[in-house]
């Protein structure tokens, strides 16, 4: 049986199934901003139901295939399709998209419930209808309180909230979220990412989310696209982005990561072994198959590498020596910087299962750092 | 979103259109040859060399500019005092009155301004003349002068003066020497908008002005009941003129100006 | 504790010198238009005595008061005729100017950021050359035989000129040429500053152009509308050389009155009665206009 990468948040994978039907496509996509290209040439489909995460940092362009697909920008090239229609040339007023604003766009003329009511109004639905929806996303969002409130009498997380609960009013395909936690506090939050993804789970509906926050992409995302210059880099699930990022920008991007480069040595399936760069070998079994001399990169995640005082047994492959250059405690973990002699800082991350430990590592400590066979990935690019 | 381009465009062009249109009317045809204002006779400058000879007028002019100096420049004094006021104290007894006196003559009806410090002045036996004028103009402008400083002192950082006094100046001294500065250029808007307001006046001079003390707006507006002559349009012209060049030269020393107070 | 009097002294001086001068040029000067409404007419038959009173005297000539003035006004039909048209007129210019200053302001803050300081510029010029000017280049355009009816007849959308000196409508254009800055400047200032993801909001709603405007940027820059309407009808009201320049005989407007009042009747009582039902006709949107103003002010 394979194993599997991380952990599965739930059993939900329209992309492993060459029968499901793309909800949201973005084909061969282009946008062109003077001479600045926002977004260049990119593929993407979103499964119905799926919560999709575009992230990245600012200017890679996230923000712009959001922005075309809610009808605000159109494509320089390219087509977006949306459960089956074409939307070239459908103005944002007849999408049936709703974005939920950075900046949460609130009117401030008007109060929360005429807020919510909006959309709702625009389409003609009839009154008591609309009474009777606005009532259940007030509900839904725990704002029953303050339905008279003005937005600038609400707190930042109330904000939040009618802004989710005006964007959700519609029943929209899709649900666009425009970097949604950036104005929150990290308590708050954390605790909204588990409620999206509650809300996102309990209404079925689809979710493309924009952020440049990689444990927000982690957290509430099916899959992410992990962007760079115009460009999508990797379209994974998280673990798999984690585990098994497809480039040293994507192994970079999220998390902490040690690089080495090297050239491989010999490889065949399922085994490759790379000498890399600072004279020590690196043997393991998740790695295409790659001639001889070509030149790779090592990448391996802190946790995934032990610590000990004296050298561990074996072959002398996956370990390398090191003097102890800085030590951060952070509670949960704890982190060395252990400089090899060629001056290269390397970090490894111990978990503090214990509260004392019988022979702490300290600094200027001569140390060997080492792991497995499976622990790190071989990157080409 | 293209849409309202157009549109924005359109309004615009028309509302620029709207704007200037008559006054380029107004300059062409003071370059008329023809005495007949409508009809138009071939370029001529005959009326400027007329207006060199006009003595009313430069009279007029003389006394127009004297009162705009002085009454521009006591204004840009009191109306920045008025504007630390209503700023920088929040409270005090009068205040209601003090920013009620300071904001009514702004929308006041220039007839009614005219009217009551005509009456004062009776009522003190002053000797109407260019005093009289030059102080009611002062009066009427330094409230436009503690507007436009108050806006600037709104956004001023307190923490620049609050840096001087910390570093040992005076609070009078602070402020001469820190704060000025960096308001310095609305200061100078202020007195700008002071000489243009009494430049321009007709009403108010009307009513407090004395014998000898005939100011350009009441001579134009004497000859305009009488109608449109291509010497007015001349003396719009010259007018129009000097105001455009000072408003440039104003708008790219207060750009500079600006600038160096954003940098600092 | 030396230097601390010295700062409230400097302090005190900066206060009540702008004081001083506005109590005396200001708030005075009101009081006296108000103590000669209240005089008898005999009083003022020029030339006038100048009658500076403590307020011991005001107490004193409290009897002699009179309020023929006042009673002159609501008995010839001319004083309030001219109130009633004067409102007329300048809300007839507001609403004007509104609809022609709204499109331009909105245009305004919809160029682009780097030519914008520009076209503001080009809008505050005419402010700065001179009101009489402004009002005099339309009586050439605007006269029977000038050139705006020169060309409607060439154009043969016309045959006869058409009377548009001398009448409201001259007025109204006057009114409107004049203060289209101060309308435009108070709407540009709270259109500028709308946020436009607010639009975007309206529309990714289902908002169609014309509905988001309606719905969210209109009542949003309704501060901006009021301030405009208050500034530019407040001194409409009052407007003496718009009417007379480009009025005819039969425009009536208070300000007119007050000046014919004064300078061709010498009636300096009844001038100052129709100055002072003026004011209190104007306080009200006065108030409206300062209390616009400080919360303008105190939002900064």
């Amino acid at each position: 049986m394979k194993q599997a990468l991380g952990a599965v948040r739930r059993k939900f994978q329209p992309w492993n199934d060459p029968a499901s039907r793309p909800f949201i496509e973005f084909r061969n996509v282009s946008k062109q901003f003077g001479s600045f290209t926002a977004v260049d040439h990119q593929t993407l489909t979103v499964f119905e139901r799926e919560f999709h995460a575009l992230l990245g940092p600012s200017g890679c362009g996230k923000t712009t295939l959001l922005r075309m697909l809610a009808g605000f920008e159109e494509p320089s090239e390219g087509e977006i399709w949306l459960d089956g229609k074409n939307l070239a040339g459908v103005p944002p007023h007849r999408r049936p998209v709703n974005m939920m604003f950075q900046s949460y766009a609130l009117f401030p003329h008007m109060s929360v419930e005429k807020n919510i009511a909006f959309g709702l109004k625009q389409d003609g639905m009839p009154r008591g209808e609309i009474a009777a929806r606005v009532d259940e996303m007030l509900k839904l969002v725990k704002l029953e309180p303050f339905a008279k409130r003005r937005p600038d009498k609400l707190s930042g997380g109330q904000r939040q909230r009618v802004a989710l609960a005006r964007a959700l009013a519609k029943r929209p395909k899709v649900l666009l979220l425009d970097e949604p936690l950036g104005a929150l506090d990290k308590k708050l939050r954390e605790a909204t990412q588990f409620e999206l993804v509650g809300l996102q789970e309990s209404l079925g509906l689809t979710f493309l989310i924009v952020t440049h926050d990689q444990e927000e992409a982690m957290t509430v995302a099916d899959r992410i696209s992990v962007m760079k210059e115009g460009k999508i880099a990797q379209i994974a699930t998280p673990a798999e982005i984690y585990e098994a990022p497809s480039s040293r920008y994507v192994a970079d991007f999220i998390g902490s990561v040690n690089v080495f480069e090297g050239t491989v040595e010999s490889s065949s399936p399922g085994r490759l072994q790379l000498e890399t760069d600072q004279g020590f070998t690196v043997r393991t079994a998740t790695a295409p198959v790659l001639g001889a001399g070509t030149k790779a990169w090592f990448a391996v995640r802190p946790e995934k590498m032990r610590i000990d005082h004296d050298r561990p047994e074996g072959d002398g492959v996956n370990m390398v020596s090191g003097e102890v250059w800085d030590i951060g405690y952070l509670g949960d973990v704890t982190v060395y910087n252990v400089r090899l002699d060629s001056g290269k800082l390397v970090r490894a991350s111990v978990m503090n299962a214990q509260r004392a430990v019988a022979r702490p590592i300290s600094w200027e400590e001569r140390v060997w750092l080492s792991w497995s066979d499976d622990a790190g990935v071989i990157l080409l690019d | 979103m293209r849409r309202f381009s157009t549109f924005n465009l359109v309004s615009v062009t028309f509302g620029f259109a709207f704007l200037y249109l008559p006054i380029v009317i107004l300059i062409i045809y003071s370059f008329n040859a023809s005495r007949l204002v409508t009809v138009w006779a071939g370029f001529s400058t005959q009326w400027y060399v007329a207006l060199l000879h006009d003595q009313a007028i430069l009279d007029a002019a003389w006394v127009t500019i004297r009162v705009a100096l002085f009454s521009a420049t006591v204004a840009t004094v009191l109306g920045t005092m008025a504007a630390i006021v209503l700023v920088r104290r929040r409270r005090f007894i009068g205040r209601t009155l003090f920013s009620g006196m300071i904001y009514a003559p702004i929308v006041m009806p220039d007839v009614i301004t005219g009217l009551s410090l005509l009456l004062l002045f009776v009522a003190l036996n002053f000797d109407r003349g260019f005093w009289t004028v030059a102080l009611a103009h002062t009066s009427f402008t330094m409230c436009f002068v503690a507007v436009v400083v108050q806006s600037r002192l709104l956004s001023f950082d307190l923490s620049l003066e609050e840096a001087a006094l910390d570093l040992g100046a005076p609070p009078f001294r602070a402020f001469f020497l820190v704060t000025l500065p960096v308001i310095f250029p609305a200061v100078a808007a202020g007195w700008m908008l002071a000489f243009t307001l009494s430049l321009d006046d007709l009403v108010i001079s009307s009513f407090t002005t004395g014998p000898g003390a005939t100011t350009l707006p009441m001579k134009i507006y004497s000859q305009v009941r009488l109608g449109v002559t291509p010497e007015i349009n001349a003396v719009c012209t010259i007018l129009v003129a000097l105001v455009t060049i000072g408003v440039l030269i104003a708008s790219v020393v207060g750009k500079t100006g600006m600038r160096a107070t954003e940098a600092a | 504790m030396a230097e601390k009097e010295r700062t409230s002294l400097s302090r005190r001086v900066v206060t009540w010198i702008p004081y001083a001068w506005l109590v005396v040029f200001f708030l005075i000067p009101c009081l006296i238009v108000l103590k000669i409404s209240l005089s008898q007419t005999a009083l003022a038959i020029p030339p006038y005595e100048p009658v500076f009173s403590t307020f011991a005297d005001i107490r004193d000539k409290v009897g002699e008061f009179s309020l023929d003035s006042f009673a002159l006004l609501t008995q010839d039909s001319l004083y309030w005729l001219s109130y009633l048209s004067s409102l007329e007129i300048a809300a007839i210019s507001t609403i004007l100017l509104l609809i022609i200053g709204y499109p331009i302001a909105y245009g305004l803050a919809r160029a682009n950021p780097s030519i914008r300081p520009y076209l503001l510029m080009l809008i505050i010029l005419p402010f700065w050359t001179s009101f009489l000017i402004r009002v005099y280049a339309w009586i050439g355009i605007l006269k029977p035989e000038g050139l705006l009816n020169q060309l409607l007849i060439s154009l043969h959308l016309i045959s006869q000129p058409l009377a548009i000196t001398n009448t409201n409508w001259a007025v109204y254009i006057g009114i409107v040429y004049s203060y289209l800055p101060f309308m435009v400047l108070p709407l540009y200032a709270t259109l500028e500053k709308l946020d436009v993801t607010l639009l975007e909001a309206a529309s990714d709603l289902g908002a169609t152009p014309l509905k988001a405007f309606w719905q969210v940027t209109f009542p949003i820059s309704l501060p901006g509308v009021a301030a405009g309407a208050l500034l530019v009808f407040i001194p409409a009201v009052g407007e003496f050389v718009i009417p007379d320049l480009l009025g005819g005989s039969d425009t009536l407007m208070i300000g007119k009155t007050l000046w014919h009042e004064f300078f061709d009747n010498r009636d300096w009582p009844v001038a100052s009665a129709v100055a002072i039902v003026l004011l209190v006709a104007l306080v009200v949107p006065i108030v409206l206009f300062q209390n616009a103003q400080s919360r303008a002010q105190g939002a900064k």
